[in-house]
């Protein structure tokens, strides 16, 4: 009977859950509350390189969520992205990092998101371009709290959501919409880069 | 001799009775949902059918208690200790301890949690969120039919739910048992599904815009396909309007499971 219980137990701590709080490792200051630092995942960049979101930290993000295959807004968005990029003033362009994530990670590979930065002239540093697998694709969305949907084999409906965020990785600002003025984004860009050392 | 037969038989017994508890423990939980496709309300761009893999799903909501057992283990999660970027300041608002649900009853539906913490739990037990088209798959169903959405009835009773307070509170279990098993899939509490945030009611889908005005602005008759839109319709407009951080007391969750080969 002892035997039994024992044998129970012991089942029960198998089938019990691995706390993941080890996977925290903090580097030098702990990641705020609000960060999206706090999201463990591993992405792929335009050069097959792959990367923690935390690499990132320490500059200005300004991030939207894309895919290469489309026909309608990306290139308005990607636009747009280029547009912020070029009113961000000399002495703050190394603080800050341009972030293009793919809402599409089967199509986007790596060499497609290259391929794509070369035809967009989107190719230096300043440029990041990030895929994942579809989980991490959609927690990443949740965060942003962009939404998107595939709505056929090659298309998706989609937020058209730039978002800023400062150098802790906390979300400072959010343009929302086709065609809008970005001159709010670039002031807050401007603002939160002053604050980098 | 006949002595360690006895005690073989024993141990017999004792393995066979172990694993009997393992076996009707996933059994019980969980249910297997048929393959079968279907037209969601939204979600595709000309209307064509959905295919459902087949796919294992909870009998019933996750509670308090197996939420409380979660949180043991898994301290991140704690109320004191939630991060804000994955849970807003009413995340458990109910509960009075980390460890514990105060008044609430340890056999309703944990409410009040967001979609990450939502997510992390059923990562935790080997399963996963149900998508938003497995979700309405099930919740089609009604005790003996896959499909029973044009039915009058049957859509009465969910929007008769809809307009009921305080539902949350109750037990598990206590609505009707559908077609494939599940319990509460309407009557209870609202629940989240993984990819909720793929819904687009306003803004840029030209498309699911004309559908809602089609829906305010149609004929002044309503027969059972309005009903049954107007139904899905209140869950579509309520996932689009929730972010994954957010947590109310009418929203819970229950996790599905990929059917291994």
């Amino acid at each position: 009977m002892k035997k039994m219980i024992l044998l129970v137990i012991a089942s029960l701590f198998i089938l019990g859950c691995n706390s993941k709080e080890e996977k925290q490792d903090i580097k030098d200051k702990p990641i705020t509350d609000l960060s999206i630092y706090n999201l463990p995942e591993k992405w792929t960049n335009q050069d097959g390189k792959d990367i923690e979101l935390k690499e990132l930290r320490g500059k200005v993000l300004v991030m939207v969520m894309i895919y290469t295959s489309c026909k309608s807004a990306c290139p308005r968005l990607v636009a747009d992205m280029r547009n912020i990029e070029s009113k961000i003033p000399k002495e703050y362009k190394d603080k800050v990092q341009l972030v293009l994530v793919s809402i599409d990670p089967t199509v986007d590979t790596p060499k497609r998101l290259k391929d794509f930065s070369i035809e967009n002239k989107m190719t230096g540093n300043q440029w990041v371009f990030l895929r994942s697998n579809e989980e991490n694709t959609r927690e990443f969305a949740a965060v942003l709290a962009v939404n998107y949907k595939k709505i056929s084999p090659i298309d998706f409906s989609h937020s058209n959501i730039i978002s800023v965020f400062n150098a802790e990785g906390e979300l400072a600002f959010q343009q929302e919409g086709l065609g809008v003025s970005y001159d709010k984004t670039v002031s807050k860009i401007k603002e939160e880069a002053a604050k980098v050392e | 001799m006949e002595a360690q037969f006895i005690k073989r038989f024993h141990y017999c017994l004792i393995l066979l009775f172990w694993v009997s508890i393992s076996f009707s423990q996933v059994s019980e939980d969980m249910v297997t949902i048929g393959a079968g496709s279907y037209v969601p309300l939204y979600g595709t761009a000309d209307k064509k059918p959905v295919y459902i893999k087949s796919f294992l799903l909870d009998v019933y909501p996750v509670t308090n208690q197996e939420y409380l057992e979660f949180l043991k283990t898994n301290s991140a999660y704690r109320k004191s200790k939630i991060k804000r970027l994955f849970a807003n300041t009413t995340y458990l608002y109910e509960w009075s301890g980390d460890l514990s649900f105060g008044n609430l009853n340890s056999n309703a539906p944990v409410t009040n949690v967001s979609w990450f913490a939502a997510k992390e739990y059923c990562e935790c037990q080997g399963k996963r969120l149900p998508t938003l088209d497995e979700w309405e798959y099930v919740a089609m169903a009604d005790e003996k039919r896959k499909d029973a959405r044009t039915r009058e009835e049957f859509n009465k009773y969910i929007l008769s739910w809809y307009e009921k307070n305080k539902t949350y509170n109750n037990s598990v279990g206590k609505t009707f048992k559908n077609y494939w098993g599940v319990y509460d899939m309407h009557g209870l509490v609202w629940e989240w599904t993984f990819d909720f945030n793929s819904i687009f009611l306003s803004g840029e889908s030209r498309k699911d815009k004309d559908t809602d005005k089609d829906l305010f602005c149609g004929s002044g008759s309503v027969n059972a396909t309005d009903l049954m839109n107007y139904a899905a319709f209140m869950r579509y407009a309520f996932r689009g309007s929730i972010k994954a951080n957010y947590t109310t007391k009418n929203l819970g969750f229950r996790c599905a499971k990929n059917i291994s080969n």
